[in-house]
């Protein structure tokens, strides 16, 4: 039977190339979404400059990204994690007790998250309380908290059109959500006073009342998008009320099919989120595991690529893709340059 | 038949309940042939709701997809300036190499620039806003020739660039002047500027063959994107897929229908092999990064781990398959050649298995058509993401390095913002349906050509 010498060759090979491959070539990224199209950009450029094979990017979420770069040390991790938020102190415990301690953090720059809605719709000019109001599930009516009664924007602010509230907004498992939470619910929550009422609710704790704030209406008006913005982006075209949480990158390739909606009366862009005028922004991060400097043939080099002035830089591929560049971006070179690891004892 | 000697002659009926007659219609016959002709509506009728599913299918992704295989290029003769590329004159590779593609961008401005004086064309835009009408992939194409031809330096040659995905949509119609009132990536100026282009000849749409051969590409051009590179991890899986699943399918076929015992285990084993076909191929994908990926420690999104989890849930479809072709082989033709000497082995070696072939690869063929199609366990192995962009040297590295695979590439470009990538998404169904169309028309023509029946 030929086929059998087929496979018995073709295992063969294979084992053979098994432990061949032991030696891993290429930086192997894992994380955030957000990040992912940077990465790529950055990666793709690598591959080009250099002798080092293009390194290789996976997405799934930040949270799911840290959670593999803790895994271990050794090539069958990943090297570094994209996260759209910071490391959690639980996250950094993790990692250590699986043997991960020296991580070196890198900033890229800042991305800004927009509030979008059908180009032919209806223009809003946001404020975090209008957010607060339309999808907390308990607000403030008449001076007490109660279920949130707000069906249609013009409840929530008297200067909206009479346009049925609907929103898309990051799941849970995506940092965007977070920065969703912080910058504006939360905010949202304190300027109504809803905070003060769920602290006097809960006997003043402030942790309890701002878990409170956070508590978005399960009753269908706010819907949870677990997938990527083109998920969003579909939900709004076949519900021309919605509106829907985005990336500014995301928005600024999408014109033909989205207007922004400003916040606290900015409109967002690279220029205002540089400057800290639009308020709804957040860090971007990779973080590299530096026992795999030396280890993984390009590692450093890749990181040092990404923070270089020419990519990550105001003028570079980044910016022009919708990154806001860091303006402390020299410090973030030279830290990765002396690969100094959190905690700073390098 | 058996009607035939009570065929009635004329008034001759055979007497039959209710007086009834075949050739009279009653009441209750008419409503018989009534349900007949409703029933036979119905079928034509869903028959007919199928097709329409697939046409509009088809031609929506025909419609959709089509533009993906032709792109706009922008031809320029670029003059390759040793000041800039060579700064010591001494074409040393390593030199040439320390010019990154950022240092190539003015190169390709300059080139722009002459372009537009030779041609005459008048515009406002200023050097950088002309050559952002070319993709960011121009300089690295540039940069590749250069590296490789470095005699070429000083020189002028003429380089037909990709132009970046919004005026490729323009010539596409898939962008307006109205679409990119917002859009800052380009201005109504430049698509003026394009227009004159146009005229000029030095902008053209042409078949794209980087999209069938070529690599993915990131989010910043998504018009040099392609599909070749998935196309080899998916290939790479299914030799792993065949390599494993036919021997092992098909030999725990004939032993399960040819040796074993009939008992409570066997019908265990057999009861499970049937279950596992039906098992949701996630679960499959699951089971792979658990065992292969973190038991075994076989590298993250390698098209071997692929095959491995594909060769999995394409077992039970083989098996069955094969099962189904052997039962089909008259126990006639056993019986036979042990009646004139051959062993049990030989039997089924010699005469059972060659007639059950056919069977066995149509099976195959069309297992490793629904591998082929299968995203979801590849989205748990690291296979989906920005992956495929280094070919594979090697069948080794085929086997080991990351690379994606057709659907993945697929599901990837569908999620990617740049609208210029839904486009290549569906271009990249139309290839996929074509491999998958080719495999099961050669699982029907092996099938008709060799299928004994008896």
């Amino acid at each position: 039977m030929s086929f059998v010498k087929l496979t018995a060759s073709t295992l063969a090979i294979a084992a053979v190339s098994a432990t061949a491959a032991a030696a891993r070539d290429q930086v192997q990224v894992a994380g955030s979404s957000t990040v992912l199209p940077y990465a790529s950009i950055v990666a793709e450029a690598f591959g080009e400059n250099f002798d080092f094979p293009t390194p290789v990017v996976e997405s799934g979420g930040s949270s799911a990204g840290l959670k593999r770069f803790c895994e271990g040390v050794g090539e069958n991790t990943i090297d570094i994690a994209n996260a759209s938020r910071a490391i959690k102190e639980s996250e950094i415990k993790a990692c250590a007790e699986a043997g991960v301690t020296d991580i070196i953090e890198v900033r890229i720059g800042y991305d800004g998250i927009v509030f979008a809605s059908d180009i032919n719709g209806n223009a809003f000019e946001f404020t975090p309380s209008d957010w607060f109001l339309a999808l907390a599930d308990q607000v403030v009516v008449d001076g007490a908290l109660a279920a949130n009664p707000n069906k249609t924007w013009d409840q929530v602010n008297a200067n909206f059109p009479a346009q049925p509230i609907q929103a898309f907004i990051p799941g849970t498992k995506h940092g965007t959500r977070e920065v969703f939470e912080e910058k504006v619910i939360l905010v949202g929550c304190e300027e109504t006073g809803a905070l003060e009422a769920f602290k006097a609710a809960n006997g003043g704790d402030e942790k309890a009342a701002e878990k409170s704030c956070l508590g978005l209406r399960t009753d269908g008006v706010s819907v949870d998008i677990d997938g990527d913005y083109t998920e969003t982006l579909a939900r709004i075209e076949s519900n021309k009320d919605g509106i829907g949480v985005f990336g500014l990158a995301f928005f600024e390739n999408n014109t033909d099919k989205l207007q922004v909606a400003t916040m606290s009366g900015v409109i967002p862009s690279t220029e205002s989120i540089a400057t800290g005028e639009y308020p709804v922004s957040r860090p971007l991060f990779f973080y590299v595991k530096k026992a795999h400097i030396g280890v993984i043939p390009g590692l450093k080099e890749f990181a040092e690529f990404f923070v270089s002035d020419e990519v990550a830089g105001p003028d570079g591929p980044l910016a022009e893709y919708g990154l806001v560049s860091d303006p402390e971006l020299a410090k973030t070179q030279e830290a990765v340059a002396a690969e100094a690891t959190m905690g700073g004892n390098s | 038949m058996t009607d035939h000697n009570q065929t009635p002659a004329e008034g001759d009926a055979p007497k039959r309940k209710h007086g009834a007659s075949l050739l009279q219609l009653t009441d209750r016959t008419k409503r018989r042939n009534a349900a007949e002709t409703r029933f036979k509506a119905y079928g034509i009728a869903a028959i007919g709701v199928g097709l329409l599913m697939l046409v509009v299918l088809v031609t929506t992704i025909v419609g959709k997809g089509l533009g993906a295989f032709q792109q706009t290029f922008v031809t320029l003769e670029v003059a390759l300036l040793e000041d800039k590329l060579d700064k010591n004159g001494n074409r040393d590779i390593e030199d040439i190499k320390k010019v990154t593609t950022f240092g190539y961008a003015p190169i390709i401005r300059a080139a722009m620039e002459t372009k537009v004086e030779t041609l005459g064309i008048e515009s406002a835009l200023k050097g950088k806003d002309m050559a952002d009408i070319l993709s960011k992939d121009a300089a690295a194409t540039l940069r590749e020739y250069v590296i490789a031809n470095p005699d070429q330096i000083g020189q002028t040659v003429e380089f037909a660039f990709l132009a970046q995905s919004r005026v490729d949509g323009y010539l596409k119609g898939r962008v307006t002047r109205e679409s990119i009132a917002n859009d800052k990536n380009i201005s109504a100026e430049q698509l003026d500027f394009v227009d004159q282009l146009i005229e000029a000849g030095t902008v053209k749409k042409t078949f794209n063959l980087a999209f069938i051969l070529g690599a993915d590409a990131s989010d910043a051009r998504p018009e040099a994107a392609g599909m070749g590179v998935s196309m080899l991890g998916s290939l790479f899986m299914m030799l792993v897929v065949l390599a494993l699943a036919l021997p092992i399918g098909v030999a725990a076929s004939i032993y399960l229908e040819e040796f074993a015992p009939q008992n409570w285990l066997t019908d265990i084993i057999e009861v499970n092999i049937s279950n596992l076909a039906a098992v949701p191929s996630i679960v499959f994908g699951i089971l792979g990064l658990a065992v292969f990926i973190n038991y075994m420690h076989l590298p993250t999104s390698a098209p071997l781990v692929g095959g491995l989890v594909l060769t999995l849930m394409t077992l039970p479809t083989i098996i069955i398959s094969t099962r189904a072709s052997l039962k089909a082989v008259p126990p006639s033709i056993r019986d036979a050649a042990l009646g004139v000497g051959a062993s049990k082995m030989q039997s089924v070696f010699h005469h059972v298995l060659p007639l059950a072939a056919p069977g066995i690869l149509t099976g195959t063929i069309i297992g490793l058509a629904q591998a082929l199609g299968e995203t979801a366990p590849l989205l748990l192995i690291g296979m989906v993401g920005f992956i495929a962009s280094n070919a594979p040297d090697s069948i080794a590295s085929g086997l080991l390095s990351p690379n994606s695979a057709m659907p993945a590439q697929i599901y990837e470009w569908a999620k990617r913002a740049d609208p210029a990538f839904y486009e290549r998404a569906w271009g990249g169904i139309i290839i996929l349906l074509i491999f998958l169309v080719t495999m099961n028309t050669l699982a029907v023509i092996l099938r008709r050509r060799f299928e004994r029946r008896w």
